[in-house]
């Protein structure tokens, strides 16, 4: 009998090895929604960072995920920056405006934080839309980008080329998240979450780890919306509404919060869920066309009360039961 | 049907050309002999939600036409997917369509930014993106993107029929314009410009514009005053168009006021402006108001009651939006029916660029739909119309941007 942690292993071997076959299997639509999936799982790890494991509810990040896709395509499409270099770069400027995002953020807790950060989501599109910054952001027609193909002649399509970028830089910032919470910064994290007064009594400084975690988290964000406007070839005010950070938080909370691995199922979730209750409403004949919107909450609905601790609960639960015991 | 009597009666030229026909067929996707199979996206969820019935309207006038038997014996299928207004999943839906439902082309998908999003994909692998639901003129550019084309009177189409008449009618005219500080605004000055003529630009006196987070446009009005204009252009918003005719009728100010295509709403904009302030205001219209009782015996309207009653739901009716998909799918009909039996994507949008003459049910009385291969934007006339404190009176004749 295999021990968990051996299981475990074996587990994201597999999902790894499955994602390195999957673009060569599929077809190139689903390669582009492969390649949709691990973006959105990099930003719902860095979501779970700050909520999951530090306890800030943020409602905005899809602003985030805005200034990391514009960073791209400005960098790109104006600079002339090389793409490679463009996506760390605006996850740089992430990670700056969410570290200083997070001082007046501190001032806030819970549900305070959540409308504050619900502001930035809100604005984000306006701010877009500025004329103040037309030259760059292109105002509300937005940016088009060209898509990077596949160096050195490999024998990549564009969109095996793109999956493998999103696939690399999936992996290597889940190493780095689990890395940053099995530390003592992690820990700090996670201390903060739970206990922040006995935390700070053992000399952990609240307002940095705080701020540096939103930081991070912003960060994540980033770097999805960089390589987002690069799968996309296309970035627009109406690509970041309110709907994609509130999507993120449905996202972390059916994946499991505080679960790294629920990143992707999450992601999975709120990639095909809306297509799904489209198909369904659908299929209930043309009268419920309107009705996705409805068939997507019960859908919601269902999934929290069959695993109430998102499918990362579900997943521990039945490796208690088979493994463990 | 093909016998071969009628084979052998035209000949080994038709037996030739009708081998090239079917060898064409099997290589277009979508396209078999009993359907064509067709996509779009369309924002049923979201900000945009209410133009939603575009495409119910689209769905229901195929539905229409397969009940009488197709075109040139296939039915018509079209796959409207929701998109929610996000133009990462116009991009996606788009390719689902393309790649995995095998649509033949897309046909009037919703949205400028959406549109926007799948053009160069679409161009690039030579699919037809026809009748893109949405006023700017960037879906009316044939040398750069020749698989591209628009339907409405553009933007820039309208605000040259605007300049036109101003030039005509008003020759001394000082013109002031107030704009929303985006594509549609900005489309909208470019489009007065060229109205008005290269000698006339400089009678543009103000250009004012405002941002939709703003809560009024008071400033701008009282700015515009300030410049002494005797025409005022609106290109807002019906929320801000409302504010904008109201200003103006309470600061005093009593230009030529002209508002466009996008805020000739009685109900959002006409009546918030307050309908003694908004009397006299000018139009642009192309279309037949199915809330008008001067349309009540015409065939056109009769046309499309009838397609509503049967089709669609009786609140429908007098939708714009409605009006809006009754008339762009008969538009994609005929383009249908012209390609015959050759329904390549190529032959597809070189009949788009082709419809002559082409009428409308519900469109006024002498627009037509002309298209070419430098002339992507199929309707190009409308009719002033000044509101009389109850309605649109028609006035002039057509004009043409």
């Amino acid at each position: 009998m295999p021990g968990p942690r051996l299981t475990r292993a074996i587990a994201t071997l597999a999902v790894f090895a499955l994602a390195v076959a999957f673009p060569f299997l599929a077809s190139g639509y689903h390669v582009y929604q492969g390649a949709q999936v691990l973006v959105l799982a990099i930003a719902l790890l860095g979501l779970n960072l700050l909520t999951g494991f530090n306890g800030q509810i943020s409602l905005g990040h899809g602003a985030f995920f805005a200034i990391g896709g514009y960073g791209a395509a400005i960098l790109t499409a104006k600079l002339g920056v090389p793409y490679l270099l463009a996506v760390p770069l605006a996850s740089l400027v992430c990670f700056a405006a969410g570290f200083l995002f997070g001082f007046p953020a501190l001032r806030f807790g819970g549900l305070y934080l959540a409308l504050a950060t619900f502001a930035l989501a809100v604005a984000a599109p306006q701010i877009l839309a500025w004329k103040g910054f037309d030259a760059w952001t292109g105002g509300s027609s937005g940016v088009s980008l060209v898509k990077p193909h596949a160096p050195f002649a490999l024998p990549l399509t564009t969109d095996q080329w793109l999956y493998f970028i999103c696939l690399v830089s999936a992996a290597l910032l889940y190493v780095a998240a689990r890395n940053l919470v099995a530390s003592r910064i992690g820990r700090a994290l996670i201390a903060l979450r739970d206990q922040p007064i006995a935390a700070e009594t053992m000399g952990v400084n609240a307002a940095l780890t705080k701020t540096i975690c939103f930081g991070i988290s912003a960060l994540y964000a980033g770097v999805a919306g960089a390589l987002s406007a690069l799968a996309v070839g296309f970035v627009s005010p109406e690509s970041f509404g309110l709907a994609l950070s509130l999507s993120f938080l449905v996202g972390i909370v059916v994946g499991g919060l505080a679960s790294l691995g629920g990143a992707l199922f999450g992601a999975l979730f709120i990639e095909f869920v809306p297509s799904l209750a489209d198909q369904m409403s659908g299929n209930f004949g043309e009268g419920a066309k309107a009705l996705p919107g409805a068939v997507y909450g019960v859908l919601l609905i269902v999934a929290m009360a069959v695993m109430p601790g998102g499918a990362a609960g579900a997943v521990r639960a039945i490796m208690r039961r088979t493994v463990g015991s | 049907m093909i016998t071969r009597r009628s084979l052998l009666r035209s000949g080994a030229a038709a037996a030739a050309a009708l081998a090239g026909a079917r060898a064409a067929r099997a290589e277009t996707p979508g396209v078999s002999d009993t359907e064509i199979r067709i996509g779009q996206t369309m924002p049923y969820s979201g900000p945009a939600s209410a133009y939603g019935v575009i495409g119910k309207a689209d769905l229901a006038y195929f539905t229409m036409i397969n009940d009488m038997g197709g075109i040139n014996g296939r039915r018509v299928t079209l796959i409207s997917l929701d998109d929610g207004y996000s133009p990462p999943k116009t991009v996606e839906q788009t390719r689902r369509l393309v790649e995995q439902e095998g649509v033949a082309f897309l046909f009037n998908s919703l949205g400028t930014a959406p549109c926007a999003a799948v053009r160069q994909y679409l161009n690039d692998n030579r699919i037809p993106q026809l009748f893109c639901a949405t006023g700017a003129s960037l879906f009316a550019d044939p040398k750069s993107f020749p698989w591209t084309m628009g339907w409405q009177p553009n933007y820039r189409t309208e605000a040259g029929i605007f300049g036109k008449y101003i030039a005509r009618t008003k020759p001394d005219a000082k013109v002031a314009i107030l704009t929303q500080n985006d594509g549609f605004g900005k489309d909208y000055l470019i489009g007065l410009k060229d109205g008005l003529g290269p000698e006339r630009v400089g009678q543009i006196v103000a250009a004012a514009t405002y941002e939709t987070s703003e809560p009024t446009v008071d400033s701008q009005i009282v700015t515009l005053q300030g410049s002494g204009a005797d025409v005022f252009v609106i290109a807002a918003t019906p929320k801000f168009a409302a504010q904008a005719i109201r200003k103006a009728y309470d600061v005093g100010w009593t230009p030529l006021r002209l508002v466009t295509d996008v805020s000739q709403s009685i109900a959002s904009v006409m009546k918030p402006a307050g309908v003694d302030k908004a009397k006299g205001v000018v139009t642009a219209v192309y279309g037949k108001d199915p809330t008008d009782a001067r349309w009540a015996d015409d065939p056109g309207f009769k046309a499309y009651a009838e397609f509503i009653a049967k089709y669609m739901s009786p609140k429908d009716l007098i939708d714009s939006n409605a009006v809006y998909g009754f008339g762009a799918t008969a538009t994609m009909v005929q383009v249908l029916r012209q390609c015959g039996g050759d329904l390549t994507r190529e032959n597809v949008m070189r009949q788009a660029a082709s419809l002559k003459d082409f009428v409308l049910p519900m469109t006024l009385p002498g627009i037509s739909i002309n298209t070419s291969a430098d002339n992507f934007t199929p309707i190009r006339q409308e009719q002033l119309a000044t509101f009389d404190g109850q309605g649109w009176r028609l006035f002039g004749e057509l004009l043409a941007g």
